[in-house]
């Protein structure tokens, strides 16, 4: 028999094969390591708020009160206060990033102004959310107060309008860099072959690009969803802080994680605490259901290509 | 809940690791935030003078009274007293040591910032959203010399939970039955109107901002930033102007030996109304999970220091020293506290 590999290299090539099955195990380990996690929040989170479950109830998800003194607590408040102050951010900064993707993408991909922009855009995700809330409230909340006061409502300046305003500044970058990326990421050749039938560039965006980079846009806006729920320094300093179901636009309100982060510290009492820690639940699950749409919606928009 | 507690303890503990080496005896406490400054100080030059090391974290009265009860820590601090109720669930006899007094003084945003008079019932009636306007005859009539413009009243109060927010809504239900039935007293409450800013210098950002609004804050934070505040009429019927000395006056009066008093609506003449004390929480029997007596002696020793010769500290930070009846009260407090049921200090 001939021998065709000598030793040494049998010797190595079975090293080899050692290094992939362990560095297999390990990325394996890494994953089941992230899910285990994320269930053992959950667990902690539904343990520690049994109290609370077992007191409220279902009731805790449409009760208005939250009074630590008679130890009567109901979320409704807060949770219309996180989902408004999300939904009216994202809303607001979907055609900002929208469009600076699209000119980043597609227009000036290259060149000094648009490498000036792009590190100005990654700076402003960079920038700590504390900055932005004092921001908010010494330059934003005077400038809203002056129109309030023009428009003869309380001047509060402060509420859910400033807070969405500032959130959507906050969230702009995570959709825009990658609503960016995803459109660098469309083949030349059938922009090529749309141009060469006579198409124009606005025909080509909107036939071509939009359609093929949909599904990626999607989910960077779906991401800077995620930040605007969970955002909790910036919103509590110019959300307004008031536990009431917000009346209109400029109410003053409140946000789930912006309660949790207010009166954690000095929360006494045990049913107040798993009070707390069942909004951590609440909170947890809303962004899971939104992720899971948003998920489903990125499915559906994918196929249809 | 205590295991999350002990696990963020470990954490702390971790990131200080003189704690697992130094030979010294250090202390750790941890609680209000109020006294903070006044601590660090205090601290700080007891371990210049006696070598004995305290860490103190300000994580919240309510963070100090949990720490105490799972006995992760040395001693408590808070600015609210444990009720009857905790105190019966404590695994043992807890004492409440008083430091120092603090007190909250109402600001507000008024055109040529007057120096307005209140009468207790137009505190309560303005927090309750009873009173909408400056204007309002009530306030008017207590206040005839100023020309308060038809404003709409802005009530700011303390997002976060606080001992602040403690003394003022204690304050309130003692003057008031209606806001002792609606609201009560807490480190948080149920606010029936207004608005919500973190912390002392969130309340006055926005008392800043706000024309025809009006908040509490602690009055270190109003001395420092010469905020306008307002004349509180006490219980004998005088306009007090919140000061170190109107402060200190207030806690001039016959107290329970436990010190677990609230001295809001002071009887004392002299005494501003809305003040209150800062305590240490310690347990009476030190023996517990097998500490060492040396470690209860210092406890106790610094203790007595921060009753005596530390209250030279307070009136510099604007904080109101504990009156001279007051620290031979706490004298008898800190000699009760023992060690194998022996006392400590003799």
């Amino acid at each position: 028999m001939i021998n065709l590999v000598s030793k040494k290299e049998k010797k190595k090539f079975k090293k080899d094969l050692v290094f992939d099955i362990l560095f297999r195990n390990i990325i394996f380990l890494s994953g089941v390591f992230i899910i285990l996690l994320l269930f053992a929040i959950f667990l902690t989170l539904t343990f520690n708020s049994f109290p609370s479950l077992k007191v409220f109830g279902i009731k805790f998800l449409y009760g208005k009160t939250w009074d630590p003194v008679f130890n009567e607590f109901g979320a409704l408040p807060f949770l219309i206060g996180t989902i408004l102050t999300s939904f009216l951010a994202l809303i607001i900064s979907i055609p900002f990033s929208f469009s600076i993707s699209i000119f980043l993408g597609e227009y000036f991909r290259e060149g000094k102004i648009s490498s000036l922009l792009k590190t100005l855009i990654e700076l402003l995700a960079g920038i700590p959310s504390i900055i932005y809330g004092f921001w908010g409230l010494f330059v934003f909340a005077p400038v809203v107060r002056y129109i309030q006061i023009k428009l003869g409502i309380t001047p509060y300046g402060v509420g859910i309008f400033t807070a969405s305003i500032i959130l959507s500044i906050m969230i702009i970058p995570y959709s825009a860099s990658i609503g960016r990326e995803v459109i660098e990421l469309v083949p030349s050749e059938i922009k090529e072959a749309a141009y060469s039938l006579g198409a124009t560039r606005y025909e080509v965006i909107k036939k071509v690009i939009l359609p093929y980079a949909r599904s990626g846009i999607l989910s960077g806006i779906i991401l800077s969803l995620g930040r605007a729920l969970g955002e909790t320094m910036a919103v509590t300093m110019v959300v307004g802080n008031s536990n009431f179901i917000p009346k209109n636009i400029f109410s003053p309100g409140n946000t789930m994680a912006s309660v949790i982060a207010n009166e954690f510290a000095e929360a006494t009492g045990d049913l107040y605490l798993s009070a707390l820690i069942e909004i951590g639940l609440i909170l947890f699950l809303v962004t899971l259901i939104i992720n899971l749409i948003g998920r489903y919606v990125i499915r559906k928009y994918a196929v249809s290509l | 809940m205590k295991k999350f507690k002990n696990l963020l303890l470990g954490l702390i503990g971790l990131v200080i690791p003189s704690l697992l080496f130094s030979q010294e005896i250090e202390l750790l406490g941890a609680g209000a935030t109020f006294p903070y400054p006044l601590y660090t100080k205090m601290f700080d030059v007891y371990y210049k003078e006696k070598g004995v090391k305290i860490n103190y974290q300000s994580i919240g009265s309510g963070g100090g009274q949990r720490q105490l009860l799972s006995k992760t820590v040395d001693f408590g601090a808070s600015d609210a007293f444990m009720s009857d109720e905790q105190l019966k669930n404590a695994p043992g006899e807890i004492l409440h040591i008083p430091i120092c007094l603090g007190a909250v003084v109402l600001t507000y945003n008024l055109p040529e910032s007057p120096k307005l008079r209140l009468t207790p019932e137009l505190i309560a009636d303005i927090f309750l959203g009873k009173i909408k306007k400056w204007n309002d005859e009530r306030i008017k009539r207590v206040n005839p010399s100023f020309n308060l413009p038809n404003m709409e009243i802005i009530v700011v109060h303390r997002s976060d939970g606080s001992g602040t927010t403690f003394i003022f809504t204690d304050y309130l239900s003692k003057i008031s039955e209606e806001w002792k039935e609606k609201v009560g007293a807490g480190t948080q409450v149920n606010w029936p109107t207004g608005i919500g800013g973190k912390g002392n210098e969130g309340v006055a950002g926005l008392v800043k901002q706000i024309p025809g609004s009006i908040g509490y804050v602690e009055l270190i934070y109003a001395i420092q930033n010469e905020l306008p505040v307002g004349l509180i009429m006490n219980k004998s019927g005088n306009f007090i102007e919140p000061s170190i000395e109107s402060v200190s006056a207030s806690a001039d009066i016959e107290l329970p030996d436990d010190m677990r008093v609230s001295i809001t609506n002071t009887d004392a003449k002299e005494g501003y109304p809305i003040s209150g004390f800062t305590w240490i929480l310690v347990y009476k029997e030190q023996n517990y999970d097998g500490r060492k007596k040396e470690k209860a002696e210092a406890l106790v020793k610094l203790l007595w220091w921060m009753t005596h010769e530390g209250q030279k500290y307070t009136k510099p930070l604007h904080y109101a020293p504990l009156p001279e009846k007051i620290v031979k009260k706490v004298e008898k407090l800190i000699k009760s506290i023992t060690y194998n049921g022996k006392s400590i200090l003799k």
